[in-house]
């Protein structure tokens, strides 16, 4: 998964770059796992633009006579406590977690990159936005989380409010080092010698030199907002009950663990699956992007 | 050393001064109120006007938080509004499972990813390595409450070894109490012991790179010797560190833990003050862990101390 840096020939050194293209090529081959990684992501996404398709049953659908059956012909996954079909409710929750996962990865990026640029270029916000990160990150996250929702009310955009709050911290160290490091620069200080303004140096001149390592955090940050809000939910202050959350669906599984096993597994593999492949597509992105940034930062 | 202890203990009170303020702030600020929790929503508005003037939730923000800090100095957390008992008592009774777990739960992790971040990192690239690298990427993906819940399907329905869920006080023993925290401490331990696991790796990666290796090698010390001494001793500093910071979501993962497993331990009391809006007992749990977290802190400031000579307090 890592690069080890030999030293090289000098002949080597002075050859240019390798295209794109190729660059793209020897990297599918050195690294199968961000590739697995990107295809299931891609997978997923359709799964859950085509849920009513792919579903066939309405997943709200209830139905007191087949309540808690096994897998069968007419339920491939066996239905929950309501009657209702796992496999459905499953196809659907695909839904939420990745709408809810964009959404806490968008929130914490615009939070993230805000604080950042901000304590990164004013050298005066720098230590007090900084202390207020390094207050936000020493809190237990998932109680950090609980009790913005428990203050706000549980609704989806809550959920991401609170979860996005929580990783703000993150991106913005990372866009604080890399603003830290651009800031110095010579195109900088020219671009500020001519007269450019602080607000357009940052966002035409600093951010992009920073988007590298922002879209790599942003997918992991991803990966950990679909596993915040099934945590959530199953904690019961997530989303409301009546979205078929794959967390909402697991605690609904808790107490019928000895009658109905079935319940908790296709929810907990498409949450394992789900994240795993955001996971390896984000180490997948890191080591194409940016590949001095071997350590999740 | 004993000076340099005191000074960061000292050092510690403004930080857990300006937690106190923040969380009473925040919970002050934010809609919700205990007292319509408390009385229903039958409750007529004096009903509602004369719980709040007795719970002293009538006074201004600055007050509350003066009387409440009159009382801190005291060393009185003052009263639970739900629990009819000093916050104090509340957690004291709480504590025990929690901490036990959460303890349990560190040392599978590093029992479990020390010796395997080493061995991948030594045998790079080897079966063992993409195994336990494959293993530790599931780990870390994998949600914690749905491993518990399968854990607890295999040992508790399946096999009937361990309990399904609750707790026994250390009074009744310490394996009867172990049994209970076997499940929940491996469910909690497993995603820290795989990102430990990762990072062991790539810190020994690193190191192994260094010149003192080279000449430990060079000039014929064994390769066990190597990589235990002159490696992983100095790979260690950041891993300390890592293992210290940790502690913050050992919290929140047993918060998660002790809902999967039935536990009766802090992290349920919290969810339920959270929820009922008990504002003294979430102000004393939030005080006590952010205590736990700068003493956690000091200690893997003093551990730097044994792993590198070159450290020194004064």
């Amino acid at each position: 998964m890592t690069v080890v840096e030999r030293p090289r020939a000098l002949a080597d050194q002075i050859r240019p770059e390798p295209s794109f293209g190729k660059r793209v090529g020897h990297y599918v081959r050195r690294h199968p796992g961000g590739v697995l990684g990107s295809m299931l992501v891609l997978l997923i996404v359709l799964v859950a633009i085509f849920a009513n398709q792919i579903a066939g049953q309405d997943p709200t659908a209830l139905n007191p006579a087949e309540r808690l059956a096994g897998p069968s012909a007419a339920h491939r996954f066996g239905t929950d406590n309501f009657g209702r079909d796992l496999f459905s409710r499953t196809v659907h929750g695909t839904r939420i977690s990745l709408g809810v996962g964009f959404g806490v990865s968008l929130a914490a990026l615009l939070g993230g990159i805000i604080f950042g640029l901000l304590a990164g270029y004013y050298r005066r916000l720098d230590a007090p936005l900084m202390r207020l990160m390094d207050a936000v990150m020493a809190f237990p996250g998932i109680i950090l989380a609980i009790g913005i929702v428990a203050a706000t009310g549980q609704s989806i955009a809550n959920v991401i409010l609170a979860l996005g709050v929580v990783y703000i911290p993150r991106v913005a160290r990372l866009v604080r080092s890399v603003v830290l490091s651009v800031r110095e620069q010579a195109f900088i200080e020219a671009a500020r010698a001519i007269g450019v303004r602080d607000w357009r140096l940052l966002g035409r001149h600093i951010l992009p030199s920073s988007w590298s390592p922002i879209i790599v955090q942003g997918t992991f940050v991803f990966a950990e907002g679909v596993l915040g809000e099934a945590t959530l939910s199953f904690l019961g202050v997530g989303p409301p009950p009546i979205y078929p959350s794959w967390g909402t669906i697991l605690s609904e599984a808790r107490p019928f663990i000895r009658e109905a096993p079935w319940m908790m597994i296709l929810p907990g593999i498409a949450l394992t699956v789900t994240v795993l492949s955001l996971n390896l597509m984000g180490d997948g992105l890191r080591d194409l992007l940016d590949p001095r940034l071997r350590r999740r930062a | 050393m004993t000076r340099y202890i005191i000074r960061r203990l000292l050092l510690a009170i403004p930080v857990m001064l300006l937690v106190a303020v923040t969380t009473f702030l925040l919970l002050h600020m934010t809609p919700g109120d205990p007292v319509s929790v408390l009385l229903g929503p039958d409750a007529t508005v004096e009903q509602i006007d004369q719980m709040r003037e007795a719970l002293g939730l009538n006074d201004p923000v600055h007050v509350q938080l003066l009387n409440w800090f009159r009382n801190l100095a005291h060393g009185d957390l003052g009263e639970s509004i739900f629990l009819d008992k000093p916050v104090t008592e509340a957690i004291a009774e709480r504590a025990q499972p929690t901490l036990l777990l959460t303890f349990l739960a560190s040392l599978v992790a590093i029992c479990v990813g020390l010796p395997f971040g080493v061995i991948s990192a030594v045998r790079r690239g080897s079966t063992i390595d993409i195994g336990a690298m494959l293993v530790a990427m599931v780990g870390i993906s994998m949600p914690t409450f749905w491993l518990g819940l399968n854990l607890i399907f295999i040992f508790g329905v399946k096999l009937r070894w361990l309990p399904v869920q609750g707790y026994q006080p250390l009074s009744e023993g310490l394996w009867t109490s172990l049994r209970y925290l076997i499940m929940p401490a491996l469910t909690l331990g497993a995603a820290q012991g795989a990102l430990l696991a990762r990072m062991t790796r790539s810190m020994m990666l690193e190191v192994l790179h260094e010149d003192y290796v080279r000449t430990a090698r060079a000039k014929g010390v064994s390769e066990r010797r190597v990589i235990l001494r002159h490696a992983l001793r100095n790979a260690f500093i950041p891993l300390v560190t890592v293992i210290g910071l940790t502690f913050a979501v050992l919290i929140s993962g047993a918060v998660v833990t002790e809902q999967v497993f039935g536990i009766p331990g802090a992290g349920q009391l919290l969810i339920r003050a959270v929820n009922r809006r008990d504002f003294p007992l979430i102000q004393g749990i939030v005080l006590i862990v952010a205590l736990l977290y700068v003493i956690i802190n000091l200690i893997v400031d003093l551990i730097y101390v044994f792993l590198d000579p070159r450290i020194h307090y004064s």
